[in-house]
């Protein structure tokens, strides 16, 4: 993989921070898009805006087909059966706030289980909480081992004839923890409960098959991906998505409408109420051909190189701890340094042009579950090189010197 | 367009804090990494009237500050917890700046505390000077996403003074 060539692809890495080349290691918060996405967006808003499915007239007919495009880009990205299978929504979050609310409402009832597991991040445990609040099902907790990897058979002990569902990440955002989503898919299905899997860490660094993982859903967010902000999906399987009520009322959701009786449209417009952001599925489009284009294959190579180059350049530095050593890691390296505030070291980093995320990562139960308040993480993508991964190294040296 | 911009570069919040070089030695000033390496009053005060503990869920630091006041002055004051240099220093110098002074003195500092480090008192002429110490947290202005931190023991301070002992939050 040419990751000279790569970067020249992404013009923000053309920039400089703080007076110095910027070194962007905050990908699994978002990561930066490529000209192919920023161009398909200017190119949908300065030559063919309009709204879908309604408008008889040329640019509205050229609109829909961009959307409807990247919705079948999508289909053969995730390797669904159907478009059908495919639903827009604002992001990851949304997408199991649908799950959680649609299959919750007409599913789940008092006494009903709901498996999370303690490495989730706060999206996927606050829906599952709300529909438990609204129902009276009680949410079960996976526990995670010290290296970061979720305990099999306590999964196994929680599941029974009262679990409806479990809710699980594809790839830890804190840890990089990749679970083994065939494994708790096949035992999830056996005890009767759907699985619903948070792909956002996930698609961006390996092949995802969701037929091959038989999981029920799958969600992720196009901006973790290269693609744009405010724009993600979900895929559930048809027999699912048909049975589940409307999350939202209005627009493309309808089929008809009287005071009487409404009836709603078939799929995927049941779950797309209002009107959608349409540059922003056309930019995913965009996104997702880019990312096929370069191979995630390649990709997930050349991102294990960083992340072994990375966890072994940082372990050879005197009071550095990593946090999450699973054998099974993308993309992630999640780390304390002693004497140093991960807040301070951010500040630091931040001055030598090097972004990295501080803080709890939106996953409090994880820091909890290690009895920190903070890690510091530095994430990739495709983009990254080594030599960013030692500027990092170096970086964490002085300001080891400086806060001692 | 009415106002012709070269470049992107250009927009306002990159000439502010964008791609010229500040020295992070302007945010973390001696006094700041000495206070935090070796924090003043840092104990629990048995049996004092007033203390509360204060939390900012974005970074996870926690304080608890305790106060004692004593014919109308603060007589003793002590904090516990952890946090990054800059909410640690912070709390250490906001424990001697607070000595002695009345709870009116004290909510008038923890106003100009605020001021200096979001920026707020620019233009008051002379203040610097009379800040004493606290004059090492003005850095805290170029770095806004700090001004949090900064101000967190001193939060605290006013919700131990005002009788709220239950975690306040830096988000509320």
């Amino acid at each position: 993989m040419d990751v000279a060539r790569i970067r020249r692809d992404f013009p923000i890495l053309k920039r400089k921070v703080r007076g110095r080349p910027l070194v962007y290691l905050d990908n699994a918060a978002t990561t930066q898009k490529p000209a192919a996405v920023i161009e398909a967006i200017r190119d949908y808003y300065s030559r063919y805006n309009a709204n879908i499915h309604r408008g008889v007239h040329q640019l509205s007919e050229q609109a829909t087909d961009g959307f409807e495009k990247s919705r079948e880009l999508i289909r053969s990205f995730l390797g669904a059966g159907e478009t059908r299978e495919i639903v827009f929504v604002r992001g990851a979050t949304e997408g199991i706030n649908l799950v959680a609310q649609s299959l919750g409402r007409k599913f789940v009832s008092k006494g009903d289980e709901i498996v999370v597991t303690t490495m989730e991040h706060h999206s996927n445990i606050v829906p599952w909480q709300m529909l438990c609040e609204g129902t009276g099902a009680v949410l079960r907790v996976v526990p995670i081992s010290d290296r970061g990897e979720l305990e099999l058979d306590s999964f196994d002990r929680l599941l029974s004839s009262k679990t409806r569902l479990v809710a699980v990440t594809h790839v830890s955002n804190a840890l990089g923890t990749v679970n083994p989503i065939d494994v708790i898919v096949r035992h999830a299905h056996s005890a009767g409960a759907a699985v619903l899997v948070d792909g956002a860490q996930a698609v961006p660094h390996m092949k995802v098959d969701v037929k091959s993982l038989d999981c029920d859903f799958y969600v992720f967010s196009s901006h973790k991906v290269y693609g744009p902000t405010g724009i993600g999906v979900v895929y559930g399987k048809r027999r699912w998505l048909e049975e589940m009520p409307p999350y939202q009322g209005g627009g493309d959701m309808i089929a008809s409408v009287t005071f009487e009786k409404t009836l709603y449209n078939r799929l995927p417009y049941k779950f797309e109420a209002g009107t959608p952001d349409i540059a922003g599925a056309i930019g995913l489009g965009a996104a997702l051909e880019y990312v096929n284009h370069i191979g995630l294959g390649a990709i997930a190579r050349h991102e294990t190189d960083l992340l072994i180059h990375a966890a072994e350049s940082l372990e050879e530095i005197d009071g550095v701890r990593l946090i999450g050593k699973a054998a099974e890691r993308a993309a992630v390296v999640s780390f304390v340094v002693d004497g140093v505030h991960p807040h301070d070291l951010g500040t630091f980093l931040d001055q030598e042009g090097i972004a990295i995320r501080t803080g709890h990562h939106c996953a409090q139960p994880v820091m909890q579950r290690y009895g920190i308040p903070a890690t510091a993480r530095a994430s990739f993508g495709m983009y990254n090189t080594k030599s960013e991964v030692d500027a990092l190294a170096k970086g964490i040296r002085k300001a080891q010197e400086f806060f001692a | 367009m009415t106002t012709a911009r070269k470049s992107h570069e250009e927009s306002p919040h990159e000439l502010r804090s964008g791609e010229e070089g500040t020295d992070v030695r302007e945010l973390y000033q001696e006094l700041i990494l000495d206070h935090s390496r070796n924090p003043r009053n840092f104990r629990k005060i048995d049996g004092a009237g007033h203390h509360a503990e204060g939390y900012n869920p974005l970074c996870g630091d926690r304080f608890t500050v305790y106060l004692d006041v004593q014919n109308g002055v603060v007589k003793n004051i002590g904090f516990e917890g952890s946090g990054c240099a800059i909410s640690k220093a912070s709390a250490s110098v906001m424990t001697q700046s607070v000595k002695g002074k009345t709870p009116a003195e004290v909510t008038a500092l923890i106003d100009r505390f605020r001021n200096l480090v979001t920026g707020e008192d620019a233009g008051a002429a002379g203040s610097m000077e009379s800040l004493g110490k606290l004059a090492a947290f003005s850095g805290v202005k170029e770095f806004p996403v700090r001004v949090k931190c900064a101000t967190l023991a001193w939060h605290t301070v006013k919700a131990a003074l005002e009788g709220k002992p239950s975690a306040i939050s830096t988000e509320d």
